[in-house]
């Protein structure tokens, strides 16, 4: 409520906001060919690819809008919906697989009702999966927040995950 | 900013007197008595903790004061990654392995300052129960070729120094003044090389083929998109020697006449990005990368890509299209991307291990390298050695040398006293090995010869607890997310395998589903429009053709023999061994154990989701698994 | 006096065709000779009676694409002794190329293809008939109840006719799907109701609608596990 009669505040939220999405797409001025790389930049610094943002890159850039939204929704990096605080990773290579990784990825769909790709109601958690991170020797391997966990088993997992705020 | 600007110039190697004269006073500045403790710091050990371990050992080496006498080097994988955190202090090379930060002091205090050796840390031999102390000693090392990945664990990746200081950039100097292009790509093509990334193409005929191609405009480019689940070498050769890669990529730019250079890196490998990078700066800072190479006139500069999480960007034409901005659609390669790539230009793309091959080659010659393999496949392969093994790790082997020979004698066998049943290679390109075929030589026609195939190195290793319908269905499920849609054969062809597979894995298989899959299979490798559609088929292909009872035992007996799917297996509590411990109650997800402490437990089929937690937990060996 | 094709348009007199580049080949066992720089399905099409080689996502007025891959054939380049598949639709003539349209293998290859594409447009007039053709009865699969085979005819249409780009090809693999920006059933401005996409379209997915613009191909009832994108629906705005 405070928040909506802030006027000010608002604007400069909505600057800042505007300033870094022109910020990230002109430093690609003329480089329109490296459309992958600057969604990735958007990806990092927004957590998934706003809509406006996209539509702003095929509008500077030049690139029809179709082909942005093909690329955007071809690459497994990329997201149109925003992800969770908190990014768990889970490893399904064939080594990891043959660990019995995907016990990981069953205990994440239990616990939390999602699948990979897809992020808890309350924005906590978002599941991936990713085809071998090469850290064989150390399987079944989980990347949460970054941090890599290895040997992982459904327990340990599960406290790691109680962990996370 | 004037000061920066005569600092980097100063920097900036000229010639090829500067080059030596740099390496001359780079060695003389370092002692090779004094004590230097290198770290693996490759993604592998660094998921074992090791950034905790370099942490802890500057800590120790400030506390003590010691940072004048002794070296401290983050290095790029050691390849051992079983034994990770690995800590190697030379000049002895005293190897330690699973170094945690707490036995930093001791190190330091017993090992740097007093020479004793610290027994637990040190490997221990499973066959003769030796302690070994030195690096080249451990079985594991000894019985490898590391010609190119032994250089790993002598330098520090973001240093350049440590690479020219041995021997770095030496080849670009020969090729550059001493030889022509033309010499060079013979030099190649008499070594034998042939890709390091899965198709095996005799990379001198490629780089031919990119030179005589029409177009004023060329590309060289590093495809350091490596998908295949299991393989990891050319993320710890990015990582952990970038220079190599780089000095073999300026060569062949070089040799075919081209002046812009790409590194596709997977979106996965962060630190491989960034060392690259890195690597990258340092070359031009230094006059090794960039305008007027070494002062030989000669322009190159390279640009880092990263993918976008898509393994079909692995394959040529994808990877060139995602490099334009576009999706990774692969295109028919009636003409080859060396003569029309890269926005239509002829495009030299190598994998990573090719490309760090060739600086191998042009300072030790051809006939050197030739001498190192087999009559069709030479030189040494780096592969990753993973799965049910002892020694898991990467491997630097000469081909020729059998599986049995990596897999045992490197691999140190099965752990837990189990069966050996298969050895997976090429990734989901590849087929699966049984063991009659153990004393094949690792070559890339052998490998053809048995319905499998070198590609980019991944060698995993099955035991008798491996289910091969449940392989086949792993790799079918994986090339089905990773298709890019285009085509029939592939994008409905994978589905339809999918769904069969999954059929006979829940147990709902019937015997004309064999044929299905055979039909399938035909279609793919006939019809498909890339390598991933027309090898999409050979995991199953060849886990029919070398396991099929598993597939009969699935269908017919409804049977899972190995125990691993799910709706095939059962688990029980055997009422002598129970403790009633309440373990396996807790555990279980679904509630479906009921019991009271020190009372036997029983488990509720109808409740039962099969996800084993139970017998993980159980103590007593009281679940059984049938 | 031999006759050459000169781009499809018209046939010229041996005299008259110097300096057009001439390629010789044979197909099913007959000579002919061609203009060079063009496919083996463009140089067939133009020659009744020679081949007959069935093709969904192909048409003249675009690039060709390679994505239904039933116009495969057997080519030799080593003029008969060993044969492999090729897409006609793709591969240029060369001199001395042999090629064989309809042997048992390419007929094989085209009828399991052909088969995968009934499991998944049952419905499709046009499927249908080239199922009859080649003797496919019921797949033996789950049935799915798509129109669209994915072809990518309108997407390049929309794209190299009309240099709108309005639709595209979207997600990958199995989820793939003709899809205007954020699934925007009702399409934006980038489209100008042409109706071309419709025009090209071989099955029919495509139909223009009450207010000028295309309806693009929705996915009906979803074959065994996408029903993931029937969750798409939800995200879809107007």
């Amino acid at each position: 409520m405070a928040l909506a009669l802030d006027f000010p505040k608002v604007k400069a939220i909505v600057e800042s906001y505007t300033e870094k999405v022109d910020s990230l797409i002109d430093s690609y001025a003329d480089k329109k060919e490296e459309l992958i790389s600057l969604l990735q930049d958007v990806q990092a610094e927004f957590n998934y690819l706003p809509r406006d943002v996209l539509i702003k890159i095929s509008q500077k850039l030049d690139i029809p809008l179709s082909q942005v939204f093909s690329v955007a929704t071809f690459f497994r990096a990329f997201s149109l919906k925003p992800r969770g605080r908190h990014l768990v990773t889970v490893c399904l290579g064939t080594a990891c697989h043959v660990r019995a990784g995907q016990r990981l990825v069953d205990k994440v769909e239990r616990d939390y009702r999602i699948k990979p790709g897809e992020t808890t109601e309350d924005m906590k958690f978002t599941l991936e999966t990713v085809n071998c991170l090469g850290c064989c020797a150390l399987g079944p391997v989980a990347v949460v927040d970054g941090k890599y966990e290895s040997q992982m088993n459904p327990d340990k997992l599960d406290r790691v995950l109680r962990g996370c705020k | 900013m004037v000061e920066q600007v005569r600092k980097l110039l100063e920097k900036r190697l000229g010639s090829t007197a500067e080059l030596e004269n740099l390496r001359r006073s780079i060695l003389r500045k370092r002692e090779p008595s004094r004590t230097c403790i290198s770290v693996c710091g490759g993604t592998g050990c660094r998921a074992s903790g090791a950034e905790a371990v370099v942490d802890a050992l500057i800590d120790e080496i400030e506390r003590r004061e010691l940072q004048i006498n002794v070296e401290l080097k983050e290095t790029g994988c050691h390849g051992f990654c079983e034994r990770g955190p690995v800590v190697v202090i030379r000049p002895k090379r005293i190897f330690y392995q699973r170094v945690k930060p707490e036995d930093i002091p001791e190190i330091i205090s017993e090992t740097v300052l007093n020479g004793n050796i610290i027994e637990r840390l040190l490997y221990v031999d499973p066959v003769t129960n030796e302690k070994i102390v030195y690096e080249p000693d451990v079985p594991f090392y000894k019985r490898q070729t590391r010609t190119i990945f032994g250089a790993n664990g002598e330098i520090d990746p973001t240093d350049i120094e440590d690479y020219i200081a041995v021997g770095g950039y030496s080849s670009l100097n020969k090729a550059l003044f001493q030889m022509s292009p033309e010499q060079i790509i013979e030099e190649v093509k008499r070594s034998g090389l042939r890709g390091r990334g899965g198709g095996g193409f005799p990379t001198g005929r490629k780089w031919q083929s990119c030179r005589d191609a029409e177009g004023d405009i060329k590309y060289v480019i590093c495809n350091a998109d490596e998908g295949d689940p299991g393989a990891y070498q050319d993320r710890s050769l990015l990582e952990g020697n970038p220079h190599s890669v780089l000095e073999g990529m300026i060569i062949g730019a070089y040799a075919i006449g081209s002046h812009n250079g790409y590194i596709y890196v997977r979106n996965e490998y962060p630190l491989a990005v960034r060392h690259a990078r890195i690597a990258i700066e340092q070359a031009m800072d230094y006059g090794l990368l960039g305008g007027d190479i070494l002062g030989s006139g000669f322009d190159f500069t390279v640009t880092i890509n990263k993918g976008g999480g898509a393994f079909v960007c692995g394959e040529s034409s994808a990877l060139m299209a995602s490099l334009e901005g576009k999706i990774g659609e692969p295109r028919a390669k009636y003409i080859h991307m060396s003569e029309k790539g890269l926005w239509d230009s002829p495009s030299l793309l190598n994998n990573v291990k090719t490309w760090a091959n060739v600086p191998l080659i042009i300072n030790k010659g051809a006939e050197w390298y030739s001498q190192i393999g087999t009559v069709g496949s030479k030189g040494t392969m780096i592969f990753s050695l993973v799965g049910k093994i002892n020694n898991t790790g990467l491997v630097e082997v000469p081909m020729g040398i059998t599986l049995r020979q990596m897999i045992y004698d490197i691999g140190g066998g099965i752990p837990n006293g189990k069966k050996f049943k298969a050895v997976q290679t090429g990734g989901p390109s590849g087929g699966c090995i049984p063991e009659q075929y153990l004393d094949t030589p690792v070559d890339f026609d052998e490998l053809t010869k048995l319905g499998s195939m070198m590609g980019s190195g991944g060698m995993i290793v099955m035991d008798e607890d491996t289910c091969m319908v449940d392989v086949a269905r792993y790799f079918i499920e994986f090339l089905k997310g990773e298709s890019c849609g285009k085509c029939i054969p592939c994008r409905e062809g994978l589905t339809r395998m999918s769904e069969v597979l999954s059929n006979i894995t829940q147990g709902k298989g019937k015997r004309e589903d064999l044929d299905i899959l055979e039909d399938l299979a035909g279609i793919l490798s006939g019809g498909a429009l890339c390598a991933l559609g027309t090898s999409a088929a050979n995991p199953v292909l060849s886990t029919l053709g070398y396991f099929r009872d598993e597939y009969i035992a699935h269908i017919d007996e409804k049977k899972c023999p190995a125990g691993v799917c799910r709706e095939l297996i059962q688990y029980s509590i055997d009422p002598e061994k129970c403790e009633g411990c309440l373990r396996c109650l807790r555990a279980c997800p679904t509630g479906a154990i009921s019991g009271e402490k020190r009372k036997v437990h029983t488990l509720n089929q109808g409740m039962c989701i099969k996800c084993g937690a139970c017998y993980d937990v159980c103590k007593f060996d009281a679940v059984i698994k049938q | 006096m031999p006759r050459y094709w000169i781009n499809g348009e018209r046939w010229v007199e041996v005299e008259d065709a110097e300096g057009v580049n001439v390629v010789h080949l044979t197909v099913d066992d007959k000579e002919i000779a061609v203009s060079g720089g063009q496919t083996i399905l463009e140089a067939v099409a133009r020659m009744p009676g020679i081949g007959n080689i069935p093709a969904l996502c192909y048409h003249p007025a675009v690039k060709p694409y390679g994505a239904c891959r039933i116009c495969t054939v057997e080519v030799s380049e080593d003029r008969g002794s060993k044969f492999k598949f090729v897409a006609a639709c793709l591969y240029s003539v060369k001199e001395g190329l042999v090629v064989k349209t309809n042997t048992e293998r390419v007929r094989k290859l085209r009828k399991g293809i052909i088969e995968l594409l009934l499991a998944r447009c049952p419905n499709v007039k046009r499927i249908q008939e080239l199922a009859e053709e080649y003797g496919v009865e019921k797949p033996r699969f789950v049935l799915g109840d798509q129109d669209c085979i994915l072809c990518g005819l309108c997407v390049r249409a929309c794209q190299e006719i009309i240099g709108k780009s309005a639709i595209s090809l979207v997600n990958r693999g199995i989820y793939r799907e003709v899809a205007a920006p954020f699934y925007a059933y009702k399409l934006s401005e980038d489209c100008i109701g042409c109706g071309d996409c419709a025009f090209v379209c071989p099955t029919g997915a495509i139909e223009m609608g009450p207010d000028g613009k295309p309806v693009l191909p929705k996915v009906k009832i979803p074959y065994a596990e996408i029903e993931a994108m029937t969750k798409k629906e939800a995200v879809a705005t107007s």
